[in-house]
């Protein structure tokens, strides 16, 4: 077993609106993730994934605020601490945060070789411009960018060179934990292999130790984490091994999930895709029982009345349904 | 290729746009032939760039083609002037990928349906009756048209944005749909949704759906013709099964290479 670098106890978070309602986007997650390994997020669009990469960071500011909870990132607790500190000490080198618009990330008036200094400068004060073209120019190489591309603005770069230097830049400190918020999701199919490419050989060569990403895409999760979490609601809903949750999954929700999956691999169009029927609920007034409890065709008038405890299996699966595994596998089976 | 039964609605012959003049000339779509029949769903397939949106443009009629022609329902496309293009207009409609970037800011939804019930020739029934369709629309999408009125574009959510585009389309009923990457915004389980309601639209109104996309796997599931596209050339064409799981051209080999895959064991060493 590896080394921990990233736990999350009973996470909470909640944004406050103009007219002072909470919406509780992030509601008791737990997580953790060892040395070497990258988790992925799933889930439909308004379920809190991104909310939950914001605040892993430990940087709130308004709308977003922190209710309880802690963040552990290599031993230090992060949660507590003042937005200044965090800025100071966390951000860029204990957790780097790719966001879901990195491509309109870029100042178009500023060259990209001036954000790599303004990253380097509130950690490394003393380090010399000419020391830092050197770290930049060094990392581009290992990552198969071109040198140029330094002196370059954003604007004369591709949409998927635009993601890559980004990404670049986030981890040219070498963070310990790198979240990812759908960093390939406008990319077209070819860009976006390149993109994943980089983010495993940065995995590989050390430059960060574990990552989080987030995406709708399961194919793609599939492909690139070692672990899956479902969410749904701002709880998960489910936890387990990459191939597992695809293959075999137990909570309803990410059962259908798994049926919106469309690959270009022979027999597909012959499955029916399923939509799951209605709406997320509103989380601002979080529903008290099971919150997946009125789209399930499973549900029975219990669920919706209590609190649904999260079951541990033996091989580190976890799921949040008041149905036992056996009993799961034999509804899913006689359909 | 397999025989095909619908009756022609749609033909290209060397279609070509070429921007620009001398030494800055791009050739965007290069002398493409295709022949799209009723009732069909066709998707044209190509990494951003080459030239699928430029083609979608000349066949909604928005820019002028180079050289070539397009035939609509076996006669040469005559749009020339307002008056005919407006004419066109009913027949061919369109679903752009960002549907928050298609709505007037400034005009309510009720006046969004209402223009669409206009164009069709409803502009001198009661308005009782206009609410009516709305109301019909709506639900088609599992939208609540109640819920809708007085509000402007903005209020809604993208996925609340994009059914609303298909009620639109189930207002003007046109026969051939053109949509330009409609699920790319949104996530997979809302995309399902979408899909659905774009394959029951069909059924019902018997239109062609021409799906422009990147998406190499919805293509298959949804398409019963694929065209590939590569630097403004269709290099490879045919059945979804023929073109997308027995593959010729080097080009769509890679484009499918390229999807992570969760059958098969995806190969990241080829980039």
């Amino acid at each position: 077993m590896g080394k921990v670098m990233l736990e999350v106890k009973d996470l909470k978070t909640k944004y406050v609106t103009r007219l002072r309602e909470s919406v509780y986007a992030v509601d008791g997650v737990s997580l953790k993730i060892e040395e070497g390994k990258s988790l992925g997020v799933a889930g439909e669009s308004g379920c809190g994934k991104s909310t939950l990469a914001l605040s892993l960071m430990g940087y709130y500011f308004a709308p977003l605020h922190y209710i309880s909870g802690s963040i552990i990132v290599d031993g230090k607790e992060i949660s507590g601490m003042k937005p200044d500190d965090v800025r100071r000490t966390v951000l860029g080198t204990d957790v780097a945060y790719i966001p879901q618009a990195a491509m309109n990330a870029l100042n178009p008036t500023q060259k990209i070789i001036r954000f790599i200094e303004d990253v380097i400068h509130v950690h490394m004060p003393k380090m010399t411009k000419k020391e830092i073209y050197d770290l930049a120019r060094e990392r581009f190489e290992i990552l198969g960018l071109p040198e140029d591309v330094l002196q370059k603005h954003a604007v004369e770069l591709s949409g998927g060179m635009k993601q890559r230097t980004v990404i670049a830049i986030s981890t040219i400190l070498s963070p310990k934990v790198l979240i990812a918020d759908e960093p390939s999701s406008a990319l077209d199919v070819t860009s976006q292999k390149m993109v994943i490419k980089m983010m495993r050989d940065l995995m590989e060569k050390g430059y960060i130790k574990s990552m989080i990403f987030i995406t709708h895409e399961l194919p793609l999760l599939y492909n690139v984490t070692d672990d899956i979490m479902v969410m749904y609601a701002g709880q998960i809903v489910e936890t387990g091994s990459a191939k597992e949750m695809v293959f075999d999954p137990l909570h309803p929700y990410t059962k259908g999930l798994m049926g919106s999956i469309i690959v270009p691999e022979a027999g597909v169009r012959e499955n029916k895709l399923t939509a799951i029927p209605g709406t997320p609920p509103n989380l601002k007034h979080p529903p008290k029982g099971c919150r997946f409890a009125e789209r399930c065709k499973y549900a029975t008038p219990t669920c919706a009345g209590m609190e649904i405890p999260n079951i541990s299996l033996a091989n580190g699966r976890e799921y949040r349904c008041l149905m036992s595994e056996r009993k799961i596998r034999e509804v899913y089976e006689n359909e | 290729m397999s025989e095909k039964r619908g009756k022609e609605c749609l033909r290209g012959k060397g279609v070509t746009k070429i921007f620009g003049v001398g030494d800055k000339k791009t050739v965007a779509v290069d002398h493409v032939d295709f022949d799209f029949r009723e009732g069909e769903i066709i998707s044209i397939v190509g990494e951003s760039g080459s030239g699928k949106t430029t083609l979608s443009k000349m066949l909604l009629g928005l820019i002028s083609v180079t050289e070539g022609e397009v035939y609509f329902q076996g006669e040469p496309r005559d749009i020339k002037g307002s008056k005919k293009k407006k004419e066109y207009w009913k027949n061919i409609q369109a679903i752009f990928q960002d549907p928050f970037s298609s709505y007037n800011m400034f005009n309510k939804i009720d006046s969004v349906l209402l223009d669409c019930i206009n164009m069709r020739g409803g502009k001198h029934l009661p308005y009782k009756e206009k609410f009516e369709m709305m109301s019909e629309a709506c639900h088609f999408v599992n939208l609540e048209f109640k819920e809708l009125t007085n509000k402007y574009p903005f209020e809604l959510s993208g996925g609340q944005m994009q059914r609303l585009m298909i009620a639109r389309i189930f207002l003007l009923k046109p026969k051939i749909l053109l949509a330009d990457e409609p699920t790319s915004m949104i996530d997979a389980c809302s995309r399902s949704t979408i899909l659905d309601m774009l394959l029951k639209l069909r059924d019902e109104i018997n239109m062609t759906v021409i799906f422009i996309t990147h998406d190499i796997g919805l293509a298959y599931y949804i398409s019963d013709e694929v065209y590939i596209m590569e630097h403004g050339k269709f290099v490879e064409y045919g059945t979804a099964e023929d073109c997308i799981i027995h593959p010729q051209a080097a080009y769509t080999k890679r484009l499918i290479s390229d999807v992570p895959k969760i059958y098969e064991e995806w190969d990241l060493s080829t980039v």
